[in-house]
């Protein structure tokens, strides 16, 4: 792999994780105050479309951009009502709010633009471009042929929207607003533990409203980012479960900041990576050491403890087992490939497995067998005043 | 603030969140410029007008009694499983293991077989998110959202790599063989001499959903176990107290609950395509939370639900095809349904509650003057 494509790959990964990003910070303030949001999903698929319905018809990415922030801010307000003043069920109320999104926007955009559930092509000021910093290179054959620090600085570090500096800005800016301020301080409280803020004479449900905002106006510029930044127009479902994989990004990095960036900048690499490289070849003997090995860990962790870690993690262990035994055989063909060579033999990953690495590691981070991720204490439930 | 009395607390309050549902939904319609009155006739004559219409009302009233009914056992442990999407799924694979690979050799044993291989295939999917909720604490919500995605990954590798016939495009199983094709409601009623429900899904699984609902409410409410559920989902530390185990427990009501959405694969994989093809649940999972939540964890609440969300969901295809409104309208309202009785259902209990406060004491503050 030469300097060219590793930085290919680094800048795919910017661009993927970018509305996972800006998605996560979305959910870390509210989880941090202790409203959960499944929701994530649903703002950003509304505010992808009207970021892009509006942009098209006024022609301008900005009233665009307002219209994005709209749409999500009232999804969080509906969220907000639901599960602040009416003490519903938030993880009820995020649910429906995503399947609210992804009925609406396919219903308007048929009624508005009579193409199947999309919105017409953006181009030219209804979308925003990438900014090219001065001195950077921007034609393909240049980039080529330019010494590797040039080929950092014009692939990497310039030529992104806008929208891509401001969601790295915001992680340092979350971090300070959440660990240096006042307001910060009283947010966190409220999502560990809402009487004692109730006590010192602050309000809980404007603390908590508060934070719900500020979700909805960052899932409202991920939206945005998605369909006129990223791509150049509205489709059906465009987020494409992005707002579950900020959601295991979120616990992944276990509600802090600066793990946030990690999480999403890690995720958005197994994108890149499944995007660029479609067959991932290893050796058999790895897969089977891999798999067996986990089997073992899980197997003797298991023996130590209770008769039902022994029977659900003994099976997971044996399935794993199994499945290495099955590919091995599968591997070995009478007269020509024998037991051992097939252990040499190439396996081609699945690129299913790849994809499929957010949800694992998030399943993993939750099991706590590697770092337990603990939420936000008083996360979920609503804050009944009196008694 | 008083309690509402049972019976308004079991009809009432679902009946005008439904209302509330359909009013706003009727505001979309008339925001996209159809009638929304004339919208609900061609739902309705479409859905429930003719055999035909019913024959596909019914096939996905089945789907929704499976996820619906598996939502609300775990909703009785209060445990929020909303994985009935990647449990049917994998239900599914069950079912084209079993019956492709094993030489059935009539539909009634295959269909105990698939049945089994299904409910199995959704249990043990669930078995790691319950056993992380179980003994590791983990949310059961973030867990079940990721193994539903972990699902349909597993889906389109299977599909590829294992079940699709070599040279085939299309990522499908092989037909099933014809002796494991389930008699549809049509081949039964030919025995009768009609013609009811003719060239329509609906299969003889109908029955096995309604037996699904019957068992249901045995073991919620006349076992032991179900009694241990209710009781570990109405307060834990007390469960605990008396002596039940909360591992023991949250393992199987979710191991119930992953085995009910499992075998929906037997009326949309079995009965309805006889092959497995991608995303063959299409959604009936998460369907099963609006049909829990509007059927108040019932058994007969949930039958209800998944008729008027069969309904829906017939009248709806009709209704994109007949007119301008797109299908997706259905989720539009699906998403209302499960707002208004699942989140904001306060919104509605409160001023009923005052209503009927209001009504009840009356003629008490009459009779204090007279004192």
């Amino acid at each position: 792999m030469d300097f060219l494509t590793f930085v290919q790959l680094a800048d795919a990964t910017v661009r993927m994780s970018i509305p996972l990003l800006l998605a996560c910070l979305a959910g870390l303030f509210s989880e941090r105050a202790g409203i959960f949001d499944i929701g994530l999903e649903g703002k950003m698929l509304a505010a992808a479309f009207f970021a892009a319905a509006v942009s098209f018809s006024t022609g301008s990415v900005w009233i665009g951009l307002l219209a994005g922030l709209a749409a999500s801010l009232a999804l969080s307000v509906i969220h907000g009502l639901a599960s602040i003043t009416l003490r519903g069920n938030q993880l009820i109320s995020g649910v429906a709010i995503n399947f609210l999104a992804a009925g609406l926007t396919v219903v308007v955009a048929q009624s508005w633009f009579k193409q199947g559930g999309r919105t017409p092509q953006l181009s030219g000021a209804s979308r925003f471009d990438g900014l090219d910093w001065p001195g950077a290179l921007t034609r393909v054959r240049e980039i080529m042929t330019a010494p590797p620090p040039q080929q950092f600085y014009s692939e990497f570090i310039s030529g992104h929207s806008i929208l891509v500096y401001f969601a790295f800005l915001c992680v340092p800016a979350s971090w300070w607003l959440l660990y240096r301020t006042r307001f910060g301080l009283r947010l966190r409280a409220v999502g560990e533990n809402p009487a004692a803020v109730d006590t010192a004479g602050i309000s809980v449900v404007g603390l908590r409203f508060t934070a719900v905002l500020i979700c909805g106006l960052l899932c409202g510029i991920a939206g945005a980012y998605l369909s006129t930044a990223a791509q150049a127009g509205f489709t059906k479902d465009m987020t494409a479960n992005r707002g579950f994989i900020a959601l295991a990004a979120l616990i992944f990095a276990k509600w802090r900041p600066w793990h946030a960036m990690g999480a999403c900048l890690l995720f958005g690499l197994f994108f890149a990576i499944d995007n660029r490289f479609q067959n991932i070849q290893l050796h058999a003997i790895w897969i089977i050491v891999i798999l067996v090995g986990l089997s073992a860990l899980m197997t003797s962790y298991a023996l130590r403890r209770d008769r039902i870690d022994v029977i659900v993690l003994g099976g997971f262990s044996a399935l794993l087992t199994l499945i290495a035994i099955g590919m091995w055989i599968g591997l070995t063909v009478p007269g020509e490939v024998s037991m051992v060579q097939a252990l040499w033999q190439v396996v081609k990953l699945p690129t299913q497995l790849i994809q499929s690495m957010p949800y694992i590691l998030t399943v993993v981070a939750l099991a706590g067998f590697v770092g337990k991720a603990i939420p936000p204490r008083a996360g979920g439930e609503p804050y009944v005043k009196e008694r | 603030m008083d309690v509402l009395p049972r019976w308004a607390e079991v009809i009432l309050v679902p009946l005008f969140s439904l209302l509330l549902a359909a009013i706003l939904s009727a505001l979309v319609i008339l925001a996209i410029g159809e009638n929304p009155w004339n919208a609900l006739k061609i739902m309705v004559n479409g859905a429930i007008g003719s055999s035909y219409g019913w024959g596909y009302t019914l096939y996905y009233t089945t789907n929704f009694i499976f996820t619906g009914l598996a939502v609300a056992v775990a909703f009785h442990a209060r445990i929020f499983n909303i994985g009935g999407e990647g449990q049917a799924l994998i239900g599914g694979l069950g079912v084209a293991f079993i019956a492709l690979y094993i030489p059935w050799p009539h539909w009634s044993l295959a269909l105990i077989g698939c049945a089994a291989g299904a409910a199995a295939f959704g249990a043990l999917f669930v078995a790691i998110p319950a056993y992380l909720q179980a003994q590791r604490g983990s949310h059961i919500v973030i867990t079940t959202i990721m193994f539903n995605f972990i699902a349909s990954g597993l889906m389109v590798y299977s599909l590829n790599n294992i079940l699709k016939p070599t040279g085939q495009m299309e990522p499908a199983s092989p037909s099933f063989p014809d002796a494991t094709h389930l008699p549809s409601l049509f081949d039964i009623a030919k025995v009768f001499g009609a013609t009811t429900f003719r060239s329509t899904p609906v299969n003889i699984t109908l029955f096995i959903a309604l037996l699904a609902c019957v068992l249901v409410w045995f073991l919620v409410w006349r076992t032991r176990l179900g009694y241990e559920i209710r009781a570990f989902g109405q307060s834990e530390s007390a469960a605990k107290y008396a002596g039940i185990d909360p591992t023991k427990i949250t393992m199987i009501a979710l191991l119930i609950s992953g085995g009910l959405a499992g075998l929906m694969a037997i009326n949309n994989v079995m009965g309805e395509a006889e092959r497995l093809v991608l995303n063959a649940t299409e959604g009936a999972g998460f369907i099963g939370i609006a049909v829990a939540l509007m059927g108040r964890n019932h058994p007969v609440g949930v039958f209800f639900a998944a008729l008027l969300f069969g309904v829906l969901y017939q009248g709806g295809q009709i209704l994109s095809q007949d007119t301008t409104v797109p299908v997706q309208i259905v989720l539009v309202i699906q998403a209302l349904v499960i707002m208004f009785t699942g989140a904001l259902d306060n919104m509605v209990r409160a001023p009923l509650a005052r209503l009927f406060f209001a009504l009840r004491s009356r003629p008490v503050a009459a009779s204090i003057p007279a004192e």
